[in-house]
């Protein structure tokens, strides 16, 4: 009796049972949740770094203003990383033989930057602006969260999409005074959303525009 | 006889699922600022401009250094605000030279209410803020030139409230001051 099934019938088999095995895993994993678990998009795990830069310590406890260092964050795209020489602005005179500011001292005689792992990076067909976000009253917290309280940063949101149009399509309770900013601990007033409308309308806030497909994707 | 093409299949099958993981929209053919760049010699995106080079704006930039500007309250204001995030943390926020990094153990600056400072010219500071002095570095590369100026223009503010004859305030300001004392 001739074969029924050709030898490759055995591949097809195995091939569409893997097919059948991603599909239900993957299905399951939606369903669960998972794929928009913190463990997926690493929310409050902070990577490691090659030197142990405490924001609690420098942002919180000795008060320096995030600008400081991130000095391009009013005027620029990027809120500036802050090179070698800035950190040796300090500590060219404090903790001088601290063994874990080593790779700082290396990196400003050598002239290396240190490469620091992101802990916030958007797709690449993202266009964030941060100069424009705090001009019209964003505050770093809104994003970032309470960084002064962080021994080692780590994403506090996920950056999904759905979170950044919730905010586009309804700015208002999410605005601050322009002078508030960059003040951490700065509580909005019991009525914040009249406050934020106020400054919608000083700021010029078109919400009806802002989640247009080319205000963030170009 | 084994037919190794078949049996190698679903192992392919499987990396070509993985590689559909890594998607080339997120990670384009670009570089982002502070991204490590491979195509460059030292590795950075961030390249320094040819030597030489004068860049858009450049000139009206030193104007701005060599031309004092007008004092109003809103240079006076900005120049609180920038003061406050950049000089306070060694300077205080009284400009006596008590910051909070001064008191963690960096070398005390000069206080500002002092006979040599007081009669010094307002460009002193923003030389200072240009070219650093002494332990301070320079932050000219922080500090815009129309920055520099306005905090020099705070500078003075602060001179003058901890050195103004109390017979010269008004009648309402030195009432408060009796109550305060």
């Amino acid at each position: 009796m001739a074969q029924i099934f050709p030898p490759v019938a055995d591949t097809c088999v195995k091939l569409a049972g893997i097919a059948v095995a991603v599909l239900v895993v993957g299905g399951l994993m939606v369903a669960g949740g998972a794929v928009r678990s913190d463990w997926l998009t690493r929310v409050g795990v902070a990577p490691d770094q090659p030197v142990p830069f405490s924001h609690k310590h420098h942002a919180g406890e000795l008060g320096i203003d995030c600008r400081y260092c991130h000095d391009d964050v009013e005027r620029s795209a990027s809120a500036g990383f802050p090179p070698t020489k800035t950190c040796m602005t300090c500590h060219s005179q404090l903790w001088t033989n601290a063994e874990a500011l080593a790779p700082v001292r290396s990196s400003f005689t050598t002239g290396e930057p240190l490469a620091w792992n992101r802990v916030h990076d958007l797709p690449d067909y993202v266009y964030f602006n941060h100069s424009i976000h705090v001009a019209h009253g964003v505050g770093c917290v809104e994003c970032h969260g309470r960084i002064d309280r962080m021994n080692r940063v780590a994403k506090v949101h996920a950056l999904y999409m759905s979170w950044c149009l919730d905010c586009h399509r309804d700015p208002a309770p999410h605005l601050r005074p322009p002078e508030r900013v960059f003040d951490l601990d700065w509580q909005p007033p019991a009525d914040a959303r009249a406050l934020g409308s106020e400054l919608v309308a000083r700021f010029g806030i078109e919400p009806a525009n802002l989640d247009s497909c080319y205000v963030c994707h170009r | 006889m084994t037919r190794p093409v078949p049996r190698l299949a679903p192992l392919l099958a499987l990396i070509l699922l993985v590689a559909g993981c890594d998607d080339p929209m997120v990670d384009q053919a670009k570089y982002e600022a502070y991204e490590k760049a491979e195509l460059f010699p030292d590795g950075k995106t961030n390249q320094p401009p040819v030597p030489g080079t004068i860049a858009r704006g450049q000139l009206d930039y030193f104007a701005t250094l060599r031309q004092r500007p007008p004092l109003t309250r809103a240079l006076v204001e900005r120049g609180r605000e920038r003061f406050d995030i950049f000089c306070v943390p060694c300077h205080g926020r009284t400009g006596d030279g008590d910051g909070m990094i001064v008191r963690r153990g960096f070398p005390s600056p000069p206080s500002y209410h002092t006979e040599r400072l007081r009669n010094a010219p307002t460009e002193h500071f923003v030389q200072v803020v240009t070219n650093g002095y002494g332990v301070m570095y320079s932050y000219a590369d922080r500090v815009p030139p129309a920055d520099r100026w306005a905090i020099a223009a705070y500078i003075r503010a602060l001179q003058l409230s901890q050195d103004f004859p109390v017979a010269r305030l008004s009648d309402e300001a030195r009432s408060r001051l009796e109550e305060a004392r």
